[in-house]
C-alpha cells in the first residue's frame, strides 16, 4: 500500500538505492538480481513491496510516459514483481493499512492489458482489490453497491468506454453511493479534460500513478 | 488538381496545389444514411454510398475503404461487438498460445466479413476510378496477435515462447500479404499498414527489429501496391529508419511528438500523415479547429511530404460534421502551396 515513506515521486530516490538497483533488474528482466536485492536490502517481504517495489515501479511508468521505455517494459517489470510477490508472500496480501475497498474494472471491453498493468502495480504494494474483470455499466454499479467499494480503479481503451464512465458516475449518485472513481487508457491520455468530463475524481497517465492517486484520496477523505 | 494528383504529388516530396487532406471517417456514413453502425457495416452499399457522400460533403483527398479492425480477428475465429456510438470492437481473442503451431491462415473468401470490404472497394473503385485514392487497410502481423490472443498474452509469447512468435509472424505475414493484395485487387489503390506496436511507446525497438520490422519487409515486398504504415497515435521518431527499411511510403504518426521533428526526421524519406488530435476535437470550436490545422501545416507542410489527417487513423463517432467541414475549409484556406510566409 502506500505507505508513510513513499512519496508518489520517484525523483526523491537517490542513485544506488534499492529502489534503482531493482528498477534495472526489472528493465533487465533479471529475475536473480530481484532476489538479491531483496535479500540484501534487509527488509521483510512487506517492507520491500512498499518501499522498494512501488516507487521502482513508479520510475519505469514516469519513464514509460516520458518515452524512455516501452509498454514491453512496463508489462514484464509488473509481471516479475507479481512473480516476486507470489513466491515471497504465496499470494496473501501485503497491506494493512489500505481499509477501503478498492475495485478494478474494464468498462465493455474484452481487452485487458490495462487492468492488468494496474494489478500487478496493486499487488506489487501489496494492496488487496476485487477484480470485476469486464463488465458492463450495470453491472459495475450493482457490484460496487453489493461490495461496498469506495474507490473504483476503470481502465479504459476505447473513446466510447471512457464515454460511459459518466453513466458510472450517475448511477453511484444517484443511489446516494459514497464512492470515488479512478479513471485511465488512452482516452484519457489523449484528452486530459476528459476524466472531469465524465465526473471522474482522478485519471491516471500511467499504471503506477494509481498509487499515488490512492493516497491523494486517503488524504481528502482524512 | 485530382485528389490523386495532389496526393502522388506530395508523396514523392513535392509541393502540389495545397496539402492533401485525409478525413479518415470509417463510422460517420452511417450518420449520412441515417443506420446504426452495425446496420452500415453490415452491407458493403451501405459503405460506398457513405464513402462517396462523404467525399463530397467534405471535399477531402481519399477514401477509407476500411470497415473496422475487428474482422481482420473474426477472420482468425474472434468475434465483434456492436456498439451505438464508436468503433465495432473485438469480442475476446480467439487463440492459445498452444495452437500457434498447428495453424494456418484462413482463407479470405471464406470470411464473410472481409469479402463485403472487397465488394465494396470493387464499387468505390468503379465510382471515382483513378481520380481520389482509395485507401485499403490490413492489420500488420506484429500487431495482429493483440486482437488475436489479447496484448498481455502476446507479451507473454514474445518473452516466453520466441519459437511461437517467429511462427506467429509467419502466418500472419502470409495472411496479411494476401489480404492486401485481394484489397488492391478489387479496387484499392493503397495499403495502410496499421502497426501500432511499432512505436516503441509499445514495444521495445529491440524486439520490434527482431519480429515486428522483419515481418513488415517481406508483408510489404509482397505486396502490389504502395502502403504507409500507421502507428495509430503512436510516437514514431525511434523507428523512423527501421520504418524506411521496411519499404513503406509514408507514416502516420501521433501527437505527443513534435510535429517538425517528425517531418524533419522523414523529410525526402517518407511522406508524414496526420497529426490533428481526434479525442479532443469532439469539443473543438471554430477557433480550436483553425488553430489546430494551422499548427499542423506549420510544422509539417513545408516542401510536400504531408497529408493533413488525424494522429489515430479514425476519427471518433462523436466528431461532429460541422468541425469536419470546418477543418476542409482550414486547410482549403491556409494550405494553399506555396505556404505564405515561408511558413513550415
Amino acid at each position: 500500500m502506500v505507505t508513510s515513506c513513499y512519496s508518489g515521486n520517484a525523483a526523491d530516490y537517490r542513485e544506488g538505492s534499492p529502489v534503482l538497483l531493482l528498477e534495472s533488474a526489472l528493465v533487465g528482466m533479471d529475475r536473480l538480481a530481484i532476489q538479491r536485492i531483496h535479500a540484501d536490502s534487509g527488509l521483510s517481504p512487506l517492507n520491500f513491496c512498499e518501499q522498494v517495489i512501488a516507487p521502482a515501479l513508479t520510475v519505469i511508468g514516469e519513464k514509460w510516459d516520458r518515452g524512455d521505455l516501452s509498454l514491453s517494459h512496463v508489462y514484464m517489470s509488473g509481471r516479475l514483481c507479481e512473480e516476486f510477490m507470489e513466491e515471497v508472500l504465496g499470494g496473501r496480501s501485503g497491506s494493512v493499512q489500505e481499509r477501503r475497498r478498492v475495485a478494478l474494472a474494464v468498462l465493455e471491453d474484452y481487452h485487458l492489458l490495462g487492468k492488468r498493468l494496474v494489478g500487478f502495480v496493486l499487488k506489487g504494494a501489496g494492496i488487496p482489490y476485487l477484480d470485476y474483470g469486464t463488465v458492463d455499466v450495470q453491472e459495475l454499479v450493482r457490484r460496487v453497491q453489493r461490495d461496498g467499494v469506495r474507490v473504483l480503479l476503470i481502465s479504459a481503451l476505447m473513446l466510447p468506454s471512457a464515454l460511459k464512465v459518466r453513466e458510472v458516475r450517475e448511477a453511484l449518485d444517484r443511489l446516494g453511493i459514497t464512492c470515488s472513481i479512478v479513471v485511465g487508457g488512452a482516452p484519457f491520455r489523449l484528452d486530459p479534460a476528459l476524466h472531469r468530463e465524465v465526473g471522474a475524481d482522478l485519471s491516471c497517465d500511467t499504471a503506477s500513478q494509481v498509487l499515488p492517486a490512492l493516497a491523494q484520496l486517503r488524504e481528502g477523505e482524512s | 488538381m485530382t485528389s490523386m494528383e495532389r496526393v502522388l504529388t506530395t508523396l514523392s516530396h513535392r509541393e502540389p496545389d495545397r496539402v492533401p487532406l485525409f478525413l479518415l471517417l470509417s463510422l460517420h456514413g452511417a450518420r449520412e444514411l441515417g443506420l446504426t453502425i452495425e446496420e452500415y457495416f453490415a452491407k458493403a452499399e451501405h459503405v460506398v454510398q457513405g464513402q462517396l457522400r462523404m467525399l463530397k460533403r467534405y471535399g477531402h483527398d481519399c477514401i477509407y475503404a476500411f470497415f473496422h479492425a475487428s474482422l481482420e480477428a473474426e477472420a482468425w475465429g474472434g468475434s465483434t461487438i456492436f456498439r451505438e456510438d464508436g468503433p465495432p470492437n473485438a469480442g475476446p481473442p480467439p487463440l492459445k498460445a498452444d495452437t500457434i503451431a498447428s495453424l494456418t491462415p484462413p482463407r479470405i473468401a471464406d470470411v464473410p466479413g472481409l469479402t463485403r470490404v472487397l465488394e465494396a472497394q470493387r464499387a468505390l473503385r468503379q465510382a471515382v476510378g483513378d481520380s481520389v485514392p482509395i485507401i485499403g487497410v490490413v492489420m500488420s502481423p506484429f500487431s495482429l496477435p493483440v486482437m488475436q490472443l489479447g496484448f498481455d498474452h502476446y507479451l507473454d509469447l514474445i518473452f516466453d515462447r520466441p519459437d511461437l512468435m517467429h511462427r506467429l509472424m509467419e502466418i500472419n505475414g502470409a495472411f496479411c500479404a494476401a489480404w492486401g493484395n485481394a484489397q488492391l485487387a478489387a479496387g484499392a489503390h493503397a495499403i495502410c499498414y496499421f502497426d501500432p506496436l511499432a512505436s516503441a511507446k509499445m514495444i521495445d525497438p529491440t524486439l520490434y527489429r527482431r519480429f515486428g520490422r522483419p515481418v513488415a519487409q517481406k508483408a510489404i515486398a509482397a505486396m502490389a501496391g504502395p502502403t504507409a504504415t500507421h502507428l495509430a497515435s503512436g510516437p514514431c521518431l525511434q523507428v523512423v529508419d527501421d520504418l524506411v527499411d521496411t519499404g513503406t511510403k509514408m507514416v502516420g504518426v501521433g501527437g505527443e511528438e513534435d510535429l517538425a521533428a517528425v517531418k524533419a526526421a522523414c523529410r525526402g524519406r517518407l511522406a508524414v500523415l496526420g497529426n490533428l488530435n481526434g479525442v479532443q476535437m469532439r469539443s473543438w470550436d471554430e477557433a480550436a479547429t483553425v488553430a489546430a490545422v494551422q499548427g499542423a501545416i506549420d510544422a509539417g507542410a513545408s516542401g510536400g511530404g504531408f497529408v493533413l489527417s488525424d494522429q489515430h487513423g479514425e476519427i471518433p463517432w462523436q466528431v461532429p460534421e460541422t468541425t469536419l467541414g470546418l477543418i476542409g475549409q482550414a486547410v482549403r484556406e491556409y494550405g494553399r502551396y506555396p505556404l505564405a510566409g515561408g511558413r513550415g
